[in-house]
């Protein structure tokens, strides 16, 4: 969760990832921040996330994030 | 047949009639039948082309399905080791993958064959030096909404190839999807997971939901005949003629042109949507208040919503993860370009996306380079992020409200700039634009020029009432939907409201010879 946070704040730093579950729906992500997140996701987590996985339900929130990592590393 | 014609609204009548009395169970059959007979009255023939697109996808989609299917059952019943169903699965991919891939191919290869083989044998001409017409044009008929359902069809193709819907069995009821004769010409842009519910589930009459459909139908012919139309033959004359209409005239074909393409376009929408609503089908926007938008990417995240969120999710998500992202970033990365590394993929995404989005307005060069131009603006935004949030940690007062008014003044000035690109030749945008800043003066309003543009005192008076409508209607919206405000005054007040609104378009509206009411500027594509 700590490494995420680290990634989120260095994209953004002005969110409130704690409490905040609606980061792409209120557009506190862009899509030009949520692909820069997928890239730096695939970097230190090594895990690859599809384009099709690039929704809001798995990035409204840090835990929804951490949710499809998981998913994900469980699938491969 | 146009929307705003004496036909439709009588075929319109003559269809919401029959659907509201024949049995719910065949409400859809009679909108299918209605749709055949909208296209057929612009050519028969023409109907083969989104025939084929329909049988093919629907074909290609079932397929998919029972591949997946297939892949359930192997699963279920053999139960492979976690090896084995990785392959299995890989196989079962590249099947669908191929499938999805014929049908990509053969519906974007009819579009690109109408829309753009003139714009490639002219190229070809210029390139090889030949003279104007040595390889002549083949000047096809494009076929009504062919981007449209296209780039609909297609999404639903991918989703079924993603798993997030279900493969339609019955071709009728995706015919429907294909060819629901409100959206087809101008979008919205639905998805089939959506749609199909609206479409598909019987509907009684609703008094209150009709009447909410009536009235964003007049809005839009307000929109559409009162202010688009009124100054289309101004804005024809200033956009054509750069040399006579320079200095200060730059700005008000800029200003003029916006006005034009925002009224003609989300006029257009206000009547498809509202024709829908009266059905009981909901569909989904596509502008909400763009010019409120503080940044030329929230502006596009709020104009032509559905087309923009098509590219995003089928084109830039898809691009900027893709293999080939990846191998470019790695190697800017091996070159030490480390800062680079993580914003190559969206910057190439961008572009791509960009270049699409130009290509896709219109089949010419200055519609490609006002695509990219928008996209380079977004990235240059995107490196200056760092610094704006700087800025406002150090003076936090600048997020007061007058600093946002200012923030959408410029994006929308900007949107309206890079609008040039699509009507003034590559060449001049840059001098017409020095033009404007180094000789503009307002003056110039008042050297004759103006009045030989055929607008009237009583033009700018009706213009001036409709941009204040629409300021109004605009800031209502913030605080929920106007027409549920509307509807909870008392009935002389909506009598009234609507009344006003209804003699507008009767008086106010362009009708007759000299307007060309026949056809929005979004239904060309």
């Amino acid at each position: 969760m700590d490494e995420l946070l680290e990634i989120l704040n260095d994209i953004n730093p002005d969110a409130d990832y704690e409490t905040n579950d609606h980061l792409v729906d209120d557009e506190i992500l862009t899509s030009f921040e949520l692909v820069m997140l997928v890239t730096q996701i695939r970097d230190v987590f090594d895990v690859s996330i599809p384009s099709e996985d690039i929704i809001p339900e798995n990035f409204n929130s840090v835990e929804a994030m951490m949710s499809l990592i998981g998913r994900l590393k469980e699938d491969e | 047949m146009s929307l705003v014609s004496y036909e439709f609204l009588a075929f319109f009548a003559a269809a919401a009639i029959l659907y509201y009395v024949v049995p719910k169970r065949v409400q859809w059959i009679l909108l299918l039948a209605v749709s055949f007979l909208f296209y057929a009255a612009g050519g028969a023939v023409y109907l083969l082309y989104p025939m084929i697109t329909a049988v093919s996808t629907w074909f290609l989609a079932l397929r998919i399905g029972r591949a997946d299917s297939a892949a359930q059952t192997y699963i279920q019943e053999q139960k492979p080791d976690k090896e084995q169903k990785k392959a299995y699965q890989a196989r079962i991919k590249k099947h669908k993958k191929r499938l999805m891939t014929a049908g990509i191919l053969l519906n974007f290869g009819i579009l690109a064959v109408l829309k753009y083989t003139d714009f490639l044998l002219g190229n070809l001409n210029v390139l090889f030096h030949l003279e104007e017409g040595a390889i002549p044009q083949i000047s096809w008929v494009l076929p009504l909404g062919i981007s449209y359902y296209t780039f609909q069809t297609m999404g639903y193709l991918i989703d079924v190839f993603r798993g997030r819907c279900r493969p339609e069995k019955n071709l009728f009821r995706f015919m429907l999807f294909v060819t629901y004769f409100p959206q087809m010409v101008s979008g919205p842009i639905s998805r089939f997971d959506q749609l199909k519910k609206e479409l598909f589930e019987e509907h009684s009459f609703d008094g209150t939901q009709f009447t909410f459909g009536l009235w964003r139908i007049l809005w839009g012919f307000f929109k559409k005949l009162v202010i688009a139309d009124r100054i289309a033959p101004a804005v024809a004359m200033i956009t054509a003629a750069p040399d006579v209409y320079d200095g200060i005239y730059v700005l008000v074909g800029m200003l003029g042109y916006t006005l034009q393409l925002y009224t003609d376009f989300s006029g257009c929408m206000d009547i498809v949507i509202g024709v829908s609503q009266c059905f009981g089908i909901r569909l989904p926007e596509n502008f909400q208040r763009p010019f409120g938008a503080k940044n030329l990417s929230e502006l596009w995240r709020r104009w032509h919503m559905t087309l923009t969120g098509w590219f995003r999710e089928y084109i830039f998500f898809p691009v900027s993860t893709s293999r080939f992202c990846r191998t470019v970033s790695r190697f800017a990365g091996k070159l030490g370009l480390h800062k680079v590394t993580k914003k190559l993929p969206v910057y190439i995404a961008n572009l791509i996306v960009w270049f699409v989005t130009g290509i896709w307005h219109g089949a010419a060069w200055g519609f490609i380079l006002w695509g990219l131009a928008n996209g380079i603006v977004m990235m240059v935004s995107q490196e200056f992020t760092e610094l704006y949030r700087a800025f406002h940690r150090r003076f936090p007062k600048t997020d007061g409200s007058v600093y946002g008014a200012l923030q959408k003044v410029r994006t929308g000035l900007l949107f309206s700039g890079l609008l040039m690109f699509q009507y003034y030749p590559f060449g001049t945008v840059f001098a017409m634009l020095g033009n404007l800043l180094a000789r503009g003066r307002l003056s110039q309003l008042f050297d004759g020029r103006f009045a030989e543009l055929g607008l009237a005192a009583a033009d700018f008076i009706v213009i001036a009432i409709g941009l204040v409508l629409m300021l109004l209607i605009g800031v209502l919206q913030e605080t929920g939907s106007v027409r549920q405000k509307l509807a909870a005054r008392p009935l002389v007040v909506r009598f009234t409201a609507v009344f006003l609104l209804f003699v507008m378009v009767l008086v106010a509206g362009c009708y007759g010879h000299g307007y060309d009411a026949s056809q929005f500027i979004y239904n060309q594509f």
